[in-house]
């Protein structure tokens, strides 16, 4: 070691890797310093607004009191109808990607655009719903703001199935295929199974990105401040509420939106816990 | 009739292909001009081989003779993956298993495969041998439980499974779940099974195991196995077939392999020389 201490060479190497390490270690404090930070000024904000009436009163009219109640309802209409819709398109094609699709050209243009899908912005699939389907139909509505979400909910699905099934080993597939396992019997029982716990951690992050969305709502279920049910009309959801009382001048509305937003927060928090909890007992 | 594609004359009075020689032994498979190619690929060059019944027959040979691919061909286990193609003849019950028109799911049903890694699937111990049985016949459930019991004791782990049936096949040890995977491919009652060195991730105690299973299920089955370790295949195997370079260059008595081979490349490589 004494040798070394003297070499030149390798103090100099200790020194940029000093330099090096702390250079990292900014970074990371840098990074993670702004969620602690948006974490720390939402529970400053919002949970103070936190109260039984949040989650039992409607939105308010401006300058009185009120709660959540319509908005989380109907955020929750629209992240459960755009899941049931994406879930199973999403899970087909990334199942066709990966095990039928696998030495097909088409797959790696579906994956492609795919890819493109995920990236997109939302505000263009709000823009592109609004053209099929809220202008056709002559009304915003929360099957409309339902179907944007849909849209941004398959692109994740499908790479998350498609990475899922591509971590379940080949021989587990020929050992499927040795006692004579027909293919979609395999896909069903094996590898679906052996994938599990991945693939639901996908839907789960999904749920966790749509449900923060506010862009793609703008334009399809726009708004509405009264307790609503029905899906073929405009539907407050939680975004759109935090979007449209944050902008506005009233004190209450502001109180509001900064506990919507802590709510949101929240929950796509405790999400991704429960998905990356899913995905930690699988390995 | 010529097996060895070097010409040695063949000690055995076996080989016609008309089924039962003088020696009493029948093919089960009978192999004719195989080739097999990766793409372009020639990666077996004119392979003919008998495969007797409720006898075994081991495939040895350095790393990138064929003799794998040899093994998976019986099974048609390449059709998985694109760009591999056999021509020529395996004869099993009178029909070419390579001919399109047969049906892979049961052909593979009827010519089993244990692997080089156990391959438990992802369920319980039970449901690992019930599901290849349910897969083909309708059984009251206390017939499946008795087959998925036989099937266990035909693999010498029904005493150390049979009190968790309902744990998971994936807890086992390496050599357990290899047994297991043993117990799989019996339930589905093939006629044929292939082992692909089944033995290379394990250790001794668990080889031994499996060697002493592969000597008793031959009464029943007629054994193929593919092996790297030369002791193994002169303990196991009643026939050896030597693979050099795809070719396929003698067939013979386990005993006369090992002891008097005809051919010097086998000489070389059973007495370490290369491989």
């Amino acid at each position: 070691m004494a040798v070394a201490h003297s070499n030149p060479l390798y103090i100099r190497r200790r020194a940029r890797n000093t330099v090096a390490k702390s250079l990292a270690y900014a970074a990371t404090a840098f990074g993670l310093g702004w969620l602690v930070l948006i974490l720390a000024v939402l529970l400053f904000h919002g949970f103070g607004g936190l109260s039984l009436a949040v989650f039992t009163q409607n939105t308010p009219p401006p300058g009185s009191d009120g709660g959540l109640l319509n908005a989380i309802v109907g955020s929750i209409a629209m992240t459960l109808l755009a899941i049931v819709i994406g879930t199973p398109i999403g899970i087909l094609a990334g199942t066709y990607l990966a095990e039928y699709g696998r030495h097909d050209k088409l797959s790696s243009i579906v994956r492609f655009i795919n890819d493109i899908l995920l990236s997109a912005p939302s505000i263009v699939v709000g823009l592109f719903i609004y053209e099929v389907m809220v202008a056709p139909m002559g009304h915003f509505s929360g099957y409309a703001g339902a179907v944007a979400l849909a849209v941004i909910v398959i692109p994740v699905v499908v790479r998350t199935t498609e990475d899922m099934l591509r971590l379940v080993p080949d021989t587990l597939r020929e050992a499927a295929a040795s006692i004579g396992l027909p293919r979609a019997h395999m896909i069903m029982r094996i590898a679906y199974r052996a994938a599990r716990a991945g693939i639901v951690t996908g839907v789960l992050l999904a749920v966790a990105r749509i449900s923060g969305e506010t862009a793609p709502l703008l334009f399809t279920a726009l708004n509405n401040q009264f307790w609503s049910l029905n899906m073929n009309a405009p539907m407050p959801s939680l975004p759109v509420v935090i979007f449209q009382f944050a902008l506005s001048p009233y004190e209450e509305w502001q109180k509001l939106a900064w506990t919507g937003a802590l709510l949101i927060t929240v929950t796509v928090l405790a999400l991704s816990i429960l998905a990356r909890s899913l995905t930690a007992r699988r390995t | 009739m010529n097996i060895s594609s070097s010409n040695a004359p063949l000690t055995v009075p076996v080989a016609s292909h008309t089924g039962v020689n003088a020696a009493g032994l029948s093919e089960k498979v009978s192999i004719r001009n195989l080739e097999f190619f990766y793409g372009d690929a020639r990666a077996l060059k004119g392979i003919n081989l008998p495969l007797y019944a409720n006898k075994t027959t081991a495939f040895i040979g350095p790393s990138g003779c064929g003799k794998s691919t040899l093994l998976r061909i019986l099974n048609r286990m390449y059709d998985l993956y694109p760009g591999q193609r056999a021509t020529g003849q395996v004869m099993f019950d009178g029909e070419n298993l390579l001919d399109a028109s047969v049906d892979i799911n049961l052909l593979r049903a009827r010519i089993g495969m244990v692997f080089q890694k156990p391959t438990p699937f992802p369920m319980s111990i039970y449901e690992n041998i019930a599901f290849g049985i349910r897969l083909y016949e309708k059984l009251p459930r206390a017939e499946v439980d008795a087959r998925v019991e036989h099937a266990l004791r035909r693999a010498a782990l029904w005493d150390e499974v049979k009190d968790k049936l309902a744990a998971s096949g994936l807890g086992l040890s390496g050599g357990q779940q290899q047994r297991l995977c043993i117990a799989r491919t019996v339930a589905v009652k093939p006629e044929v099974i292939l082992f692909d060195e089944p033995c290379s991730a394990l250790d001794p105690i668990s080889t031994a195991k499996i060697e002493e299973l592969i000597d008793e299920l031959k009464q029943d089955y007629t054994i193929v196995i593919v092996t790297h370790n030369m002791q193994q295949a002169a303990r196991v195997s009643d026939f050896t077939c030597f693979m050099y370079l795809g070719d396929l260059i003698e067939f013979d008595v386990t005993e006369k392999i090992f002891t008097a081979p005809t051919d010097k490349r086998t000489q070389a490589y059973i007495t370490g020389r290369f491989g």
